[in-house]
């Protein structure tokens, strides 16, 4: 794995594939959203509200997928030291945090034409919450260990305790009575309780967010090592004038 | 033995030690972590005084309304519990729907007496069309 640990390799690639991801995932979600805001059916229940879903349920996966991708970086540098590791961590953190945010605030605007209520403290709600506090959190420490140039360690560790939430966000509407209704989707028995109108929209725009989620994180990290050859660059300047 | 293979059993056995620490926590953190009481659960015990959660379905043609007053009764298909409510209801509040009600049992007369009433859907979504096809065959209940 440490064939891809070259930055000078990694960048050669990413200068490739940025584009290509960015531009996959606007086409994807600008299908998925357009499908799923004005050519699908309304929810026999819901109504209109229903299309709150073709954001906050992509918003949602890549919240937690984002989390579960923060906790291989972070395994994967304090394991194998791999130079590429945390830069990647570091750079998937605030998209997950801001995706978690808008699976957050989504979701609020929906429950409340829906279940007649913006928030409660049931099991899922609350568990999507730490989720978004851990990412703060990790955000917060890895900040500061960079700032005092360290190997980010502490953060590493904190995201990896973070993974025993994600079990808790998918299982809470299982484990618990909740407000929140169950999973509409079973990847293990490839069943779907969404109607194919709507699951068509739902899952074009997964891809495409998933995409964009990225494409976003590539460009973060091309900038960070950016960043990083700048600072290495005016250190020696500063040190040849010395 | 490598460093890194150091580094990775120590992370493997953290995460299980973690994992273990969460299997713990959750096993007694068990129903206190339960957002509304069913039916049956209410059934088990003696009447709680305290205000509570009940949740379960709006049994069919149980909705009774007096101007602003509504009586139905909330079913998990084992036990009923009849609730008074006065106020407006969710626009999802509906016969044979999900509903989570708030509120105290009246001991005297064990009616639940709800201050707030939340519309708890399930995790089918359909087009109205389809749903009224299938209602016709009776496969799934299209609400009032």
């Amino acid at each position: 794995m440490h064939r891809y640990a070259n930055p000078t390799r990694f960048l050669k690639i990413a200068r490739v594939a940025t584009p290509i991801v960015a531009l996959l995932g606007l086409a994807l979600t600008a299908a998925g959203l357009w499908i799923g805001l004005f050519a699908s059916p309304p929810d026999y229940q819901q109504g209109e509200s229903v299309r709150i879903m073709y954001v906050h349920v992509p918003a949602a996966w890549l919240g937690a997928g984002g989390y579960m991708s923060l906790a291989i970086a972070s395994a994967t540098a304090l394991i194998w030291r791999h130079p590429l590791a945390t830069i990647a961590a570091r750079a998937i953190a605030p998209a997950g945090a801001a995706f978690t945010a808008i699976c957050l605030v989504s979701g609020s605007l929906w429950g409340k034409p829906t279940w007649g209520t913006y928030w409660v403290w049931d099991a899922r709600l609350t568990s999507m919450l730490v989720l978004l506090f851990l990412y703060l959190g990790y955000l917060a420490l890895s900040a500061s260990e960079a700032e005092k140039g360290g190997e980010q360690r502490g953060a590493a560790i904190l995201a990896l305790v973070g993974v025993i939430n994600l079990p808790i966000i998918k299982y809470s509407v299982e484990w618990w009575n909740t407000l929140h209704q169950g999973s509409s989707i079973s990847v293990a028995n490839a069943s779907s309780k969404i109607a194919p109108e709507l699951l068509t929209p739902l899952l074009l725009s997964v891809a495409g967010f998933s995409f964009l989620f990225g494409a976003i994180v590539l460009m973060r990290m091309r900038a960070m090592l950016a960043w990083a050859r700048v600072d290495a660059r005016s250190r020696r300047m500063a040190e040849a004038l010395a | 033995m490598k460093a890194k293979h150091q580094r990775l059993w120590l992370v493997v056995g953290a995460l299980v030690a973690l994992g273990g620490a969460g299997a713990l926590a959750f096993s007694t953190l068990g129903e206190k972590a339960t957002y509304f009481y069913a039916p049956s659960d209410l059934k088990k015990g003696p009447a709680p005084t305290a205000a509570i959660r009940l949740g379960g379905m709006v049994e069919k043609g149980s909705i009774q309304r007096e101007g602003a007053t509504v009586r139905f009764v909330v079913t998990d298909m084992a036990q009923t519990v009849p609730v008074t409510y006065t106020g407006i209801l969710p626009d999802l509040f509906r016969e044979g729907q999900g509903v989570i009600a708030e509120g105290k049992i009246d001991p005297a007369t064990g009616q639940f007496q709800a201050e707030t009433i939340l519309a708890k859907h399930d995790e089918s979504y359909m087009p109205p069309e389809v749903a009224g096809a299938m209602k016709k065959t009776g496969s799934v209940s299209a609400g009032s």
